[in-house]
């Protein structure tokens, strides 16, 4: 086959893609969050997106914590800075793993769920016949996604970021020998509002991707179980890798100083 | 004058409740209406037949405005509705039932609230309403309180088609589209869900179209059978003309021979 045939029928596949998925996301925005608005759907889906979650989240990053002040005792001692520990380990954990790693697993749980369950609705005739029932399906399941992404991924930042510390409190206190009522001094004192916002406005940010791409994927989703699988898998792969190069777009553009 | 003239030719025929005038819709390449008309008069019961990837349910997916054709109009109560968009569109949406080929039945959600999931979030009816509602419609179709409670899940192919039938007649609609309402049931179920549509199309006083390629079944439900092959309809008529159509397409497919004029379709249409 000719190769060149071959490069630009994949260029074509990606751009009708990106396509696609603006128009859908104008549509999801334009449309969906316009009223009639569905409180009861709101409501459920933040309930089993961010409330489900809380788990998954809180041990995520309770050990990641603990890891990083381990691995940051173990650099900080080579230049005898080991009293940085706590200091960088709260750093780290609001600004940038609370969100992010929050973001990656609420992708894998949430993502593939909402993928799943839009994508059997579509191959079953059930978003149709929501249509038929004058209600639409923008309004009536992907506004109330949307918007419990939104919502709850944040405020499981905020649990995340203070069982991350904990975890590194823990670690320390228990295992690396700091004294409790210094290392939370250190922490409290060295740690400014920014550094928790910024990790909050990112987690808005991931939220919005999650559900996007479970509806989005969900909702082209075709050609009954096979489909309805890859729509799972996509949705998971693409939340996470645009969760990854949103972070590094908001972290250089957004929260450089 | 010329105007009046094209305005004539086009619009809908006098005293259809449904008209469809030179509909095409094409998927890719592959073209799967190619200028269909039709006229469904009012409280009538009309059935489209014709093999698996003609088209049909492409067909009532424009009518009830799921899927957007390409070209031509379709008239309901003489109005043009291709072109209907945002509240225009869920107002026209009111006016129709559809009982899907898999049921369709929402399984988050308790049998009774998908009977009244049209008057709870379409119409605003209060929940302890709807569900009264939902019960005497579960009623009408043969199903007793009991099932209100269940989810979708837990009932047989048959019930969940009659729960399907209830949702689609639960708002008193005027139209209701039957997606062949009778595949994958087993003869007896099939021709008691037959015997229903009958009964409550009658009762709620709706024009019904039904797409079938069962034969059992246009014969109890028809009042007219329309049939498409290739994107056309390439017969129309009342259900005792067809026997003797003098059409090869129809006397093939009403009779299920392998041979005649209709090829096989390999692939999904």
């Amino acid at each position: 086959m000719n190769p060149l045939a071959q490069i630009g029928r994949a260029v074509l596949t990606v751009l009708a893609e990106i396509g696609r998925l603006a128009v859908f996301t104008w549509h999801a925005l334009g449309i969906g969050l316009l009223p009639r608005w569905y409180f009861r759907q709101w409501l459920l889906q933040m309930v089993r997106m961010g409330y489900f979650s809380l788990p998954v989240i809180g041990l995520t990053a309770f050990f990641t914590g603990g890891v990083l002040a381990l691995q940051i005792w173990i650099g900080s001692s080579r230049f005898n800075a080991e009293n940085l520990v706590s200091s960088i380990v709260a750093l780290g954990i609001t600004r940038e793993l609370g969100p992010v790693l929050a973001g990656l697993m609420m992708a894998g749980r949430v993502s593939a769920a909402i993928a799943a369950e839009i994508g059997t609705m579509k191959v079953t005739e059930q978003i149709d016949a929501l249509t038929t029932l004058s209600t639409n399906p923008l309004k009536y399941l992907v506004a109330p996604r949307l918007i419990a992404g939104v919502v709850t991924l944040p405020l499981l930042v905020v649990v995340a970021d203070i069982i991350g510390i904990m975890g590194g409190f823990v670690v320390g206190t228990q295992k690396l020998g700091f004294n409790a009522g210094s290392y939370l001094a250190n922490t409290v004192n060295f740690l400014q509002l920014d550094d928790v916002t910024s990790g909050l406005v990112k987690a808005a940010v991931f939220g919005f991707i999650i559900a996007l791409m479970g509806c989005y994927h969900g909702f082209h989703s075709r050609g009954g179980a096979q489909g309805v699988g890859r729509a799972t898998t996509n949705a998971v792969v693409s939340a996470s890798i645009l969760i990854l190069a949103a972070n590094y777009a908001l972290t250089a553009t957004l929260f450089a100083k | 004058m010329e105007q009046v003239q094209d305005r004539r030719e086009t619009s809908a025929a006098d005293g259809a409740h449904i008209s469809v005038r030179g509909l095409k819709k094409r998927f890719g390449p592959k073209v799967v209406l190619d200028g269909v008309n039709l006229d469904v008069k009012r409280r009538s019961s009309m059935v489209i037949i014709g093999g698996s990837g003609t088209g049909k349910s492409v067909l009532i997916k424009c009518i009830i405005g799921l899927l957007r054709p390409d070209a031509g109009q379709i008239f309901i109560d003489g109005e043009e509705t291709t072109q209907l968009k945002g509240r225009a569109r869920e107002h026209l949406m009111g006016k129709f039932g559809m009982l899907f080929q898999g049921a369709a039945l929402f399984d988050s959600l308790p049998v009774w609230e998908n009977v009244a999931f049209g008057l709870i979030q379409g119409r605003g009816v209060p929940r302890r309403k709807a569900r009264e509602i939902a019960i005497e419609k579960l009623a009408q179709v043969g199903l007793p309180a009991e099932v209100a409670g269940l989810y979708p899940a837990e009932l047989s192919g048959g019930m969940q088609k009659r729960v399907g039938l209830a949702r689609a007649i639960a708002a008193q609609p005027e139209i209701i589209l039957f997606d062949e309402p009778t595949t994958g049931l087993d003869p007896i179920m099939a021709a008691v869900i037959d015997e229903l549509i009958v009964k409550t199309v009658r009762e709620v006083g709706a024009t019904a179209i039904t797409i079938t390629h069962d034969m059992n079944s246009v014969r109890r439900i028809a009042d007219e059978v329309a049939m498409i092959h290739q994107g056309k309809i390439i017969w129309h008529g009342a259900v005792s003309q067809l026997e003797n159509s003098g059409n090869p397409y129809v006397d093939q497919f009403i009779h299920g021979r392998a041979e005649g004029p209709i090829r096989m379709q390999v692939t999904k249409g």
